[in-house]
């Protein structure tokens, strides 16, 4: 599905990816932890297709094709969807609004008409419930006073709408009590075929007790330096991330 | 004596060879401000930038014209202003059409509806309300810089009147429409006043329009009283060519436990000033003052808000918006006054503008000056281009750049249009400001004026 070889990035002028390589298959749920500053969002960015990032080297393949020369709406057309760490506030733009147009967007790219009004609400009541979300927040303007859980809740909201292939998640467990949490996971969960695959980046295990990973990752000053299974997770909920560091300051050292 | 400039001096000719007429077909108790107003024009003068109201606005463009017609009306200018008609789809409301500010009916120019309420010619009711005349015309408009409203109160004739008598609920708005139509360029002027007895209810929508291609300037006052425990609406919809040039002045003067509300909403114009005063009068009084402009090519718009707040635990709220594109220009000038004895205020002041392109340019100036200590102020303005964050958010969901700035362009005014609570206008208000984001002409549908 995703193949990422050898990306090297850089923001302003700053290396950041140091060369990653990557394969996500079908199905696949992948795991990537790492320390802060280690590149984890960055990877996330480019995948989404940010245009504050550049690729230096390397190169990404999502379904055969180069993902790095598509518009960041023709990723999202093609089922890529990111859910944001920090998801933005847009005041004057209602939720149903917002939704509508995507959905129909994505219709429109895959030859389906749009959806009707009502067609469109039932669709909107089942994925709320579906993940859970209050009923209420979807007729606010888009995170517009949500809460940071109801923020949260709302990236995997429109995850439920817009079916993705390949569903990023950057740190949607940042800053969630337990409750949210399970409900973000439940989402996820509910939402898992065997033809789509996620990414969870996060910085802690609890997110993978609920959400088991096929693979985890660990990320460390632009590379992945570890690749094990979800073992890991645990390993370094246990020890933290020095014993990594230090493994990679060995092998710089020999 | 102060020398006149040669500006001023034009509208001091203007006066001079028409105020006989002009007091000719007015009432006497109109007429009996004039001589006074017209000697603090001469003083005053056209406000230049050297006035700190004025400081962002150069009103020369316009008034450094000679418009050798002052309009007074003829029985077939009537007849022509009576075919206009706008309808706003499914907006239900008593229509009013003034033809270059004045109340174009032969007949029945004063007119009861059917709650109680009273709306027609100013100058009509001169005669027929003279004691609600005394009582409160030329009692809110007043100034001690702005040369511009007293050579409104010492010109102006007609313009609409409303009086709505205690405890009377109107709950059908009532819609001014402003022609301004001429065969060659022309300034007018009229007067508003709008007269709501306590422990009522009355909201009114003003849309201003041109109906010809000429240069045209238009300076209008508007009074309203709000008594004790009423509630209050104004909306203003301003739709005019590029060389029509309006100043408008509104003066809101609240009683005690009155709530008030007035939005001005900016889609075309040459150059616009909106000043609007608000006297919070009474203890507990509320009042709201939105604005949102959409400017384009080389249009100027103009709003300056004067809160008062002279009694204790009131509450006063701005929101005001511009988008500015090509080489637009914008100002805002907030003023909140905050009493001695005005213990227990909440004042609060947005101001957000949105520039589209680098050649566009906005000042924005807050000015709060407190004399109390008990009090809760704030005030915020900004400045700046499209948020990208905001770009990616929705275009990573699928829509493309185009739509997506479409999106947040028009989320950005929802947020001062929302507040209109007739609904009809306020989602014909969102397909206009769509259209006009779009760069679609946004005359209303339904309208034979060619707007823009």
């Amino acid at each position: 599905m995703l193949i990422i070889k050898d990306l090297k990035a850089t923001i302003e002028g700053k290396n950041i990816l140091k060369g990653i390589s990557l394969e996500i298959k079908p199905g696949e749920i992948h795991a990537i932890m790492g320390p802060n500053g280690s590149g984890k969002s960055t990877l996330a960015a480019v995948i989404a297709g940010r245009e504050f990032v550049e690729v230096t080297e390397g190169t990404v393949t999502y379904f055969g094709r180069n993902l790095l020369e598509m518009a960041p709406e023709d990723r999202s057309k093609e089922g890529i969807f990111l859910g944001f760490q920090y998801p933005i506030e847009i005041p004057g733009v209602s939720m149903v609004n917002f939704m509508k147009t995507a959905v129909n967007e994505h219709r429109k790219y895959k030859g389906l008409e749009s959806l009707s009004a009502s067609d469109f609400l039932k669709m909107m009541r089942e994925k709320k419930e579906l993940v859970e979300i209050d009923s209420k927040l979807a007729n606010r303007s888009v995170n517009e006073g949500f809460s940071g859980g109801e923020k949260k809740k709302n990236e995997i909201f429109q995850m439920a709408m817009l079916e993705p292939k390949l569903a990023i998640l950057d740190e949607t467990d940042s800053g969630l009590d337990i409750d949210a949490l399970r409900i973000v996971a439940n989402g996820v969960n509910k939402l898992k075929r065997p033809d789509n695959s996620f990414i969870i980046i996060t910085h802690y295990q609890r997110l993978l007790d609920f959400i088991i990973p096929d693979v985890v990752h660990v990320l460390y000053d632009g590379r992945i330096v570890k690749t094990a299974g979800k073992e890991l997770a645990l390993e370094l909920e246990e020890k933290g991330y020095d014993w990594i560091k230090k493994e990679v300051e060995n092998k710089l050292a020999v | 004596m102060n020398v006149i400039s040669e500006v001023t001096g034009r509208y001091v000719n203007l006066y001079e060879d028409n105020i006989d007429k002009i007091s000719g077909i007015s009432s006497p108790y109109i007429n009996s401000f004039r001589k006074k107003a017209f000697e603090k024009f001469c003083e005053l003068g056209i406000p230049t930038k050297k006035n700190e109201a004025y400081k962002y606005t150069n009103l020369n463009i316009f008034f450094d014209h000679d418009f050798n017609s002052y309009f007074l009306p003829d029985e077939s200018d009537f007849i022509k202003a009576e075919e206009f008609r706008c309808d706003v789809a499914n907006l239900d409301a008593h229509g009013i059409v003034l033809l270059n500010g004045f109340y174009p009916t032969i007949t029945d120019k004063l007119r009861q509806l059917p709650s109680g309420v009273w709306i027609g010619s100013l100058n009509e009711a001169a005669v027929i309300f003279p004691d609600q005349i005394k009582k409160h015309y030329g009692k809110y408009a007043n100034s001690e810089s702005d040369g511009l409203i007293h050579l409104n109160t010492a010109m102006a004739s007609d313009g609409v009147f409303v009086y709505v008598p205690e405890g009377v609920i109107q709950t059908k708005p009532v819609q001014v429409v402003n022609l301004v139509q001429s065969e060659e360029d022309m300034f007018s002027q009229h007067r508003n006043l709008i007269i709501v007895e306590k422990n009522a209810e009355f909201s009114i929508i003003i849309c201003d329009h041109t109906l010809s291609p000429k240069k045209f300037l238009t300076n209008a006052v508007t009074e309203v009283f709000v008594g004790e425990n009423s509630h209050f609406d104004i909306i203003r919809v301003q739709n005019e060519h590029n060389a029509a040039c309006k100043i408008t002045h509104t003066f809101i003067h609240q009683e005690k436990k009155s709530v008030t509300s007035s939005n001005n909403i900016t889609l075309h114009g040459g150059l616009i000033r909106n000043s609007t005063y608000h006297y919070l009068g009474g203890e507990g009084a509320e009042s709201y003052s939105y604005g949102l402009f959409l400017s384009d090519k080389w249009q100027h718009v103009d709003n300056f808000v004067n809160v008062d707040h002279a009694f204790p635990h009131c509450t006063s709220n701005q929101l005001f918006k511009g988008v500015l594109d090509d080489m637009s220009t914008g100002a805002f000038n907030g003023r909140i006054l905050v009493r001695p004895d005005a213990q227990g205020t909440l004042a609060y002041q947005r101001n957000n503008n949105i520039l589209l392109t680098d050649d566009a340019k906005m000042d924005t100036k807050p000015q709060l000056e407190i004399f109390a200590d008990d009090v809760k102020c704030s005030h915020g303005a900004t400045v700046g281009l499209i948020d990208n964050d905001a770009l990616f958010y929705l275009q990573s969901r699928g829509i493309n750049k185009r739509d997506a700035r479409l999106m947040l362009m028009f989320g950005f005014a929802h947020e001062v249009i929302q507040n209109i609570k007739i609904e009809a206008l306020r989602e014909r208000m969102d397909n206009l400001v769509m259209q006009r984001l779009k760069g679609e002409l946004s005359r209303c549908a339904s309208c034979m004026v060619k707007c823009g």
